[in-house]
Order: C-alpha cells, then structure tokens, then sequence
C-alpha cells in the first residue's frame, strides 16, 4: 500500500533565521492510519504539519499528500486534507455558522447563500449534527467573539470536519476543550476514521491523547529522535514499574538490594523491572507485601526519556 | 461556477462585517460629505466665477472617486489583519485559485466603498450637483471600475507593509500627493512636466478623470473639467488593473507561502 503522506529529507529555514526549523526529517504514513507528531514548543512540529497542508514552501525536500507533490500539485493537496489549526483561525466579526458556511463553500460543498435559512438542507443538517456531535448546539449562531475559548476550539473542529478530508491534521487539536468535549470528539473522530478510512495526523502536548496511535514519530531541534510504531517506541524506550511495600521496609528494602533491582524509596518502593517478568520479581520478594501494583509503559515515559537523552 | 462561489462568499464576508460596524459607515460618509460641503463651497465662492465652471461639482466628482479608490485600497489590508489573527490559514489553505481569493477580496470591499458612497451621491443634489438620471446610471460601471483600480492598487502595496501601523504610514505617503496629482480639488489642466509626468503615472487621476468625464457629460464646461474622454481613461485604468493584479497577487501569494 502506498503511503498518503510521504516526506523526504524535508528542510525548512525561515528567512532571517541562522538555524533550520526543520532539519532533514523523513517519514511515511500509510492510509487509515493515526499517526502522532509530538516533541516539545520549537521542535518543528507545527512547520512541519504547516508545510504539509501548503500554508508554508519548504527549503528543500520532498513532501507528497494523497500521490500529490505540495509544492507542484497544491491545490490537490488542499481538497485531500483538513486540518484544525493550532491557533485559532476564525472570524471573529461573524457567527461560528457564518464561519462554518465560509468554510464549506470555499471547499466546494455549498453554494454561497448571504443566509443560513436559504442555505440547502443538507448543509443545515450537517451543521445541526456536528454541533452537537462537539457540544455546540444552538451556540453555534452565536457571535465568535461572544463565545468562550473551548467553544470557540469546538467551532474550529466542526469547521475541520465539514468537508469530511481524507486527511485530517490535528494540530494541538483539544487544547483549550473540557474533558466531556475532548471525549465526545475523540468519540466521534474514531468513528469517522472506521467510516471513511481517515487518516489522522496528531500533533500534541497531550501524550496521552497520542497513546492510541498506530505510529509516533518525535521531534526534537527540528529533527526526528524516535519514529515507529507507539508500542516499538514505549518498549524501546519507556520502563515498567513495580510499585511494592511492606510493613517491615528495611527487610523489604534489603531483599531488593539483593536481588540487585534498581529502585526509588518515597511513600512505597517503586521497582525498575529492566524487562524482567513482574510475577517472577514478585515471587522472589520474601517479605508479605502490603502493596502491589504493576505500572506499564506509557508513551509520556518514552517521550521524556528520549528528549531527556536528546538534551544530555 | 465553484470560484465565483469563492469570491461571493469572501465578498459577502467583507459586507457582513461592515453592515455589523456603523462606526465605519459614519467616519466614511462624514469626511467626504464636509469636505464638499467646505471646501467645494468656499471654492465656489471664491474661485467658481473665475474657473467658470461648478466647484461644488467638480469637488464632489474628485472625492466620489478617491472614494471609491481609497476605500476599497484601504480595504484590502484587512488581509493583514486576517494574517495576524490566523484567519489567512483558513482561506489559503482552501482548495480555490489565489485569483479568487484575490479578486473576492476586491469585491467585498468595491461593495462596502459603494455601500459607502450611496449616501454621500444622494445628498449630492441636496448641494445643486448636476446629477442627470444618464449620469447617475453611467455611475454605477465607473464605480466599479475605481474600485477594482483602488483594489489592485491595494493589493500591491499590501506587498510592501508588514503591519497595520506601517500599512497607515504607507497609505498616507502613497494618496496624500495623489490628491493633488489627481486632480482632486483643483485642476491640473496645467502642470510642470516633472508633476505632469507623476500625475500620469497616478492611478487615481484617471478614477478621477472617468466620474468627471460622467458626470460632467454635455454640459458646457465640460472641455475645462476633463482631461481625457471617458473610454481613454477606462482602457487605461483596464491596462494598470491588470498589471497590478497580476502581480499583486503572484507577490501576496509568494510572501503568503515563502516565510
């Protein structure tokens, strides 16, 4: 199968700069699947996703979207993706439907009507289910500027999945959202990605919105430091934990050193498993424990490790 | 048929925002309105008999036109504005010609500079203008064509600026002599060829020249008003659009995508 996102050695140096933003970075996604963008501010994630929707010419490389090239073949490019952007780009003048129904006639869905009751049914049927798939309602009519952050991000999503894109880049997508909000629209995003074999290209801060992709790549200074799938990345990378105690510590905290098990002491022992069998570890511990508990790895502990690795 | 969608709905948001601000509408009119009603009638005054012609006219013909020109040039730095708040991503990252976007923006605010205006034409007869039932009709072509000039006009020296503040200064350096290059309130029938030569490189003295050539048609003074016939200062204005287009737009579009 073919990739749908292809990037090639891409460089992007903005003028006036000394250094690359982004610097050499390679990478594919195969179609339907949800990949993950992530690294900390200035690692070039968002130059990179804004080099991939075609708001921004890269220095040099190759960047191909759905077989066609960004630079020569860009409005192509542009009716295949959706994105939701980082920094809100909305009109702030008009209501969150007027910014929708700009939205959709300016990807070709809609004819432009001056009003929403003249608009066709469909599109008023669409905006209806959206806004209240995001929680929206009737606050969709609303000014823009009449409405709070999070709604406004709401506003934003609806707007990103109106054309139904075959790619849809996601980038910082929940910032600003309640926890009921980031839910519903994670909800209603697997449910699109099933439906229309969407591509999701994630780039966030919240790694643990990242967990469920199918691959990660990480950014750092611009260039990629992890890239495979999110399982291969947390084993590589990410520990598991053994979080044990005892009533009588010293004999516990003994055993451990015997067994020569790298471990932290603070309200209980947490136990670095180095990829040994938690039962066996358990097994050997003679002491009765009044605590266990076992900690998987988590993408955020791989993330850190790498970028921690990065900076040493 | 799916651009002129794009342009309708780019042009129909510039028209929304400003039917929602009637402070616009008000400092638009005002301004023009007292300056015919001072300065055309105190040349009136005190210069008509001797020009031999109607200075109340051929003021209020100099400022419908800069009007119509300024407004809508002035107009199209709201695509600044739109890049500083982010909205430029949403437009540019849409599958439509630059053109569309382009063009759609010089719309919307050739509707806002006539919307502007109409009030200002109607009070016209109100000052003894001589408005005929031919010329008002005439009107509505020349209006927009100044308005498309003003657009592409606007639209290069968006290529210049970075910001709203600088956007002011430049506009202020780049109209205020053309005032006087134009035509707008005092002839300039008689030039030194150093003047002669800027005024004809002034888009704003052929928008000028064209209301006046309109307005002024048939009437016995209009060999001391006009410059030009009506159809010489249309080929030219038509000449300069598309030049200032053309490149206005391939210059935003590269600055837009080549940071």
């Amino acid at each position: 199968m073919s990739a749908v996102i292809e990037v090639r050695d891409l460089v992007k140096r903005y003028r006036r700069s000394k250094s690359n933003a982004v610097d050499g970075v390679s990478f594919d996604v195969e179609p339907g699947t949800f990949f993950a963008l992530l690294g900390p501010n200035g690692a070039g994630k968002t130059t990179t996703i804004s080099i991939l929707t075609t708001t921004l010419t890269p220095t040099t490389g190759r960047v191909r979207i759905a077989g066609h090239d960004v630079m020569r073949e860009a409005d192509a490019v542009r009716r295949h993706v959706g994105i939701i952007f980082q920094n809100p780009s909305l009109d702030m003048n008009l209501t969150g439907e007027e910014n929708v129904r700009f939205h959709a006639v300016m990807y070709g869905l809609f004819p432009y009507l001056p009003l929403f009751r003249l608009m066709p049914e469909g599109y008023r049927r669409r905006v209806a289910e959206l806004a209240d798939v995001v929680g929206l309602g009737a606050e969709v009519f609303k000014p823009v500027r009449k409405l709070s952050g999070g709604m406004r991000r709401k506003l934003e999503i609806i707007r990103g999945l109106m054309h139904r894109p075959k790619i849809l880049f996601l980038d910082e997508p929940t910032s600003g959202l309640d926890v009921a909000s980031r839910r519903n629209l994670w909800q209603y995003i697997r449910e699109l990605r099933q439906q229309h074999e969407l591509t999701l290209c994630l780039t966030t801060h919240q790694l643990n919105e990242a967990e469920d992709a199918d691959r990660v790549c990480i950014l750092d200074h611009g260039r990629v430091v992890a890239h495979g799938s999110t399982d291969e990345v947390k084993s590589q990378l990410a520990q598991e934990h053994l979080h044990v105690d005892a009533a009588d510590r010293e004999a516990l905290r003994r055993r451990l050193r015997e067994l020569k098990l790298e471990f932290t002491e603070g309200a209980h022992f947490v136990v670095r498993l180095d990829g040994r069998n938690p039962y066996r570890v358990v097994r050997d511990l003679d002491e009765p424990l009044t605590m266990l508990r076992t900690e998987s790895a988590s993408l955020e502990d791989a993330y850190l490790r790498i970028l921690a690795g990065e900076d040493a | 048929m799916r651009e002129l969608n794009v342009v309708l709905a780019l042009a129909g948001r510039d028209l929304t925002k400003f039917v929602r601000d009637p402070g616009r509408l008000v400092a638009a009119v005002v301004f023009p309105f007292f300056m015919i009603f001072l300065l055309g009638g105190t040349l009136q005054l005190n210069l008509g008999r001797a020009a031999g012609f109607n200075f109340i006219g051929f003021t209020f013909t100099g400022f419908l036109g800069m009007t119509l020109f300024q407004s809508t040039a002035s107009g199209l730095t709201s695509l600044m504005d739109d890049r500083h708040n982010d909205f430029a991503q949403e437009i540019f990252v849409s599958p439509v010609s630059r053109y569309s976007i382009v063009f759609g923006k010089i719309l919307g605010e050739t509707l806002v500079a006539i919307a502007q205006v109409l009030p200002f034409i109607a009070f016209a007869a109100v000052l003894r203008v001589p408005l005929t039932p031919t010329a008002l009709l005439l009107l509505a072509p020349v209006a927009l064509i100044s308005c498309f000039m003003g657009g592409a006009f606007g639209l290069l020296l968006l290529n210049t600026i970075s910001d709203t503040r600088a956007a002011n200064q430049m506009f202020n350096f780049v109209f205020l002599p053309q005032y006087f290059l134009a035509g707008l309130v005092s002839p300039i029938n008689v030039l030194p060829w150093y003047l002669e030569a800027l005024s004809l490189v002034s888009p704003m003295r052929y928008v000028i020249d064209l209301t006046r050539g309109v307005v002024f048609a048939g009437s016995a003074e209009y060999g001391r008003v006009v410059l030009l016939s009506p159809l010489t200062n249309a080929a030219v204005l038509a000449l300069m659009f598309v030049v200032f287009m053309v490149a206005g737009t391939a210059l935003f579009v590269r600055r837009e995508t080549n940071r």
